[in-house]
């Protein structure tokens, strides 16, 4: 088994994933640089990342929707951290998909945090791992983005473009020994889905987190977490339009 | 705060079955809620409580789970702070391999920390160390008027002591300090004595008040000369230094309730005889893993299938120590043999003279008795109305974490105190099991 990351930035730290991922590092003494929103909850992931045995932790509390201070937050982590073994890019709403499509504005916010931001991250973190040779480039994505669906197809859509942004880069560093990992998890228990009636599809955190972290050991392209849902997917996305349109999904 | 309209939120004893949304907590900060719910609340951690503790029919429940987060661990001390819905497997996890234990715990170790404070459970080393509430130096408590209190046992004293032990209804607890014991070892050095009667077993309890662990399993089925059989188990932490490892995940479920029919007088009768005859000799010396001697069920997820969907009623009370012979613990086991109605696993033990916390706390000198019943349908209330009874008959009393059965006149009688504890409970919270054992009439 490979040795896993230990200077690990983290965008949207916040997020129950990106616990589920960042715990089993903290525990190895990784070095965390830590960005989130709300500075009460960016306070509490540092405080149990570093009683779990983090190296340092360093949080840095900005909105990631303002991509124009992205290059300042990215320099001064490098710099933290010495040099970024693994990032990984865990921010992103949900959104009301009836708001979204009544209201471009909403639909426009959706699109912002979860692919334009994520872009502009991308792009600086892409030349920085290209330049360095090495690293991984983690991003959470959503199996929403196979195929659109009535119930959150703008939520999809920001995540589909997501991906294929990810393809394309992958395809150009790659040979640069960067990797470039696509993490499509499923129902997953989180305050982001709080709201949802909770059914046995939906994973712990903590369980989506081990898979990542395997994903990022194995060097995978694509992880479908929990695994199951490589094949519900494919299913899905095998459903001819014809058909597929007159479901209720 | 997003609602959760879930309908299916059962308690570990799975009855009774009672309807409430769900509101998921996942930050100290997430409460008081933003939107206020128009009905009564109540905290609720990994629902391991067996009765109605932890349910509010027609309320809103905060689930704590979510607020699992380690915030600050002193190796010189021992002392863990940690959120309140951080389970004990999660801080075994965090501790074991730095070499520290929970100073108190239960038979299960999938319960949280402000459940094991809301309920102040007790443990096989009660003798020793009293209940958990005991190495708890401080926690926050939250009112859902927004003023914080951090108590401890001389700050804000008597917000600590009608929390401990007070079932959630004072506030919801965000973070607890736990003082950890320090350990070299996973393994127990056990002994195992097989007894048969209150007598000897009191014999043996006396004798191994060294041990820091001490319990019994009682065969609560055989009569005549077998009457009040059982195994007599203490245990010390291994002082032999080994590796300190981290416990691997369970991996066997119980993936669907078990037949009514299939939990009977013979098939549970035949486990007690099996069990008993685990060992041969009169006495087993053993090193074991503290996993099985501790949490003998938790490595198979989901036991309370075994007793179908119906599920299970358990019984726990304590009687203080009678001179000559235990006679109220007696009369209880007799007349659960005379009933027909079989019990899996009864425990017995004794509790030592540490004073408990909190005002509700269950935990007195004397012998506790613990069982579990599958329910058919009157026989088991019944039986469970008769031992109730028998304990306050005997200036004993019932853990309500384990019950779903006690009138209000019981309760009342068991804890004279509880109009003064009511005085503490937040005026939007409020439980099944509280509106039962106020219950006029």
């Amino acid at each position: 088994m490979a040795k896993l990351p230990s200077r690990v930035l983290v965008l949207g730290a916040t997020s129950a994933i990106a616990a589920g991922v960042m715990r089993p590092l903290a525990e190895q003494g990784a070095r965390i640089y830590l960005v989130a929103r709300n500075p009460e909850k960016l306070k509490a992931v540092a405080s149990d990342l570093q009683t779990r045995g983090a190296g340092a932790v360093f949080p840095h509390v900005m909105d990631l929707d303002d991509t124009a201070a992205h290059e300042a937050m990215l320099t001064e982590a490098a710099a933290k951290l010495e040099t970024i073994d693994l990032a990984l890019i865990a921010h992103g709403i949900l959104g009301a998909q009836e708001q979204a499509q009544a209201d471009y504005a909403a639909a426009e916010a959706i699109l912002r945090t979860n692919f334009l931001s994520a872009v502009s991250l991308i792009t600086w973190l892409a030349n920085y791992f290209e330049s360095t040779h090495q690293g991984t480039l983690a991003v959470i994505s959503s199996v929403a983005g196979d195929r659109g669906r009535k119930s959150n197809y703008v939520y999809g859509s920001s995540k589909a473009a997501l991906n294929t942004f990810l393809d394309g880069v992958r395809n150009r560093i790659d040979r640069s020994g960067v990797h470039i990992l696509t993490i499509k998890p499923g129902f997953v228990s989180t305050p982001m889905t709080a709201h949802l009636p909770q059914s046995a599809l939906f994973a712990h955190p903590a369980t989506v987190g081990r898979g990542i972290l395997k994903a990022i050991e194995k060097r995978k392209d694509v992880a479908y977490v929990p695994p199951m849902w490589a094949i519900i997917m494919f299913i899905i996305r095998s459903v001819p339009d014809s058909i597929f349109k007159k479901l209720n999904l | 705060m997003p609602r959760n309209p879930q309908p299916k939120f059962e308690s570990w004893g799975r009855y009774p079955k009672l309807e409430a949304d769900l509101v998921p907590l996942h930050w100290t900060t997430d409460f008081p809620l933003r939107h206020s719910p128009t009905t009564k609340i109540l905290p609720v951690g990994a629902g391991r409580s067996y009765g109605d503790v932890c349910l509010l029919e027609h309320g809103t429940l905060l689930k704590t789970r979510g607020m699992d987060r380690l915030l600050h661990f002193n190796p010189e001390t021992g002392v863990l702070r940690c959120e309140a819905g951080a389970t004990l497997a999660e801080i075994l996890d965090f501790a074991v391999p730095r070499g520290f234990f929970l100073p108190v715990t239960p038979g299960t170790k999938y319960v949280t920390v402000g459940g094991a404070i809301a309920n102040d459970i007790h443990g096989k080393n009660h003798h020793i160390a009293g209940t958990f509430g005991c190495h708890v130096p401080r926690f926050e408590l939250v009112r859902s008027d927004g003023a914080h209190f951090e108590c401890s046992p001389t700050e804000n004293a008597d917000w600590f002591s009608a929390t401990v032990g007070g079932m959630g209804l004072t506030g919801l607890i965000t973070w607890a300090e736990v003082r950890l014991r320090p350990i070299v070892s996973r393994k127990i050095q056990y002994k195992g004595t097989k007894f048969v009667g209150i007598d000897e077993f009191v014999a043996l309890s006396k004798a191994a008040a060294h041990s820091e662990y001490t319990i019994a399993w009682i065969d609560c089925i055989a009569t005549g000369n077998n009457f009040a059989r059982g195994i007599f188990m203490q245990g010390d932490h291994s002082q032999q230094p080994e590796p300190l490892k981290r416990s691997k995940e369970p991996w066997l479920m119980l993936p669907l309730d078990v037949p009514e029919f299939a939990l009977n007088r013979f098939s549970i009768g035949l486990f007690n005889t099996l069990y008993y005859n685990r060992q041969w000799s009169k006495e087993k010396n053993a090193l074991v893993d503290y996993e099985p001697f501790f949490y003998p069920l938790d490595c198979l997820l989901h036991w309370n299938r075994m007793y179908g969907k119906s599920g299970l009623l358990q019984f726990q009370c304590v009687l203080p120590w009678e001179d000559g012979q235990q006679m109220g613990i007696i009369k209880i086991l007799k007349t659960i043999t005379a009933s027909g109605l079989a019990s899996f696993l009864a425990v017995i033990k004794v509790f030592g003279d540490a004073p408990s916390p909190g005002m509700l706390s269950f935990p007195m000198p004397g012998i506790t008795l613990a069982l579990d019943f599958p329910i058919r349908s009157d026989i088991s209330f019944d039986l469970l109305h008769r031992l109730a009874d028998i304990a306050q008959e005997h200036s004993g009393r019932m853990y309500p974490a384990k019950d779903a059965r006690m009138t209000a006149g019981q309760f009342q009688s068991f804890y004279p105190q509880w109009q003064s504890f009511s005085r503490y409970i937040d005026p939007t919270f409020d439980s099944a099991f509280w509106q039962r054992v106020t219950a006029h009439g």
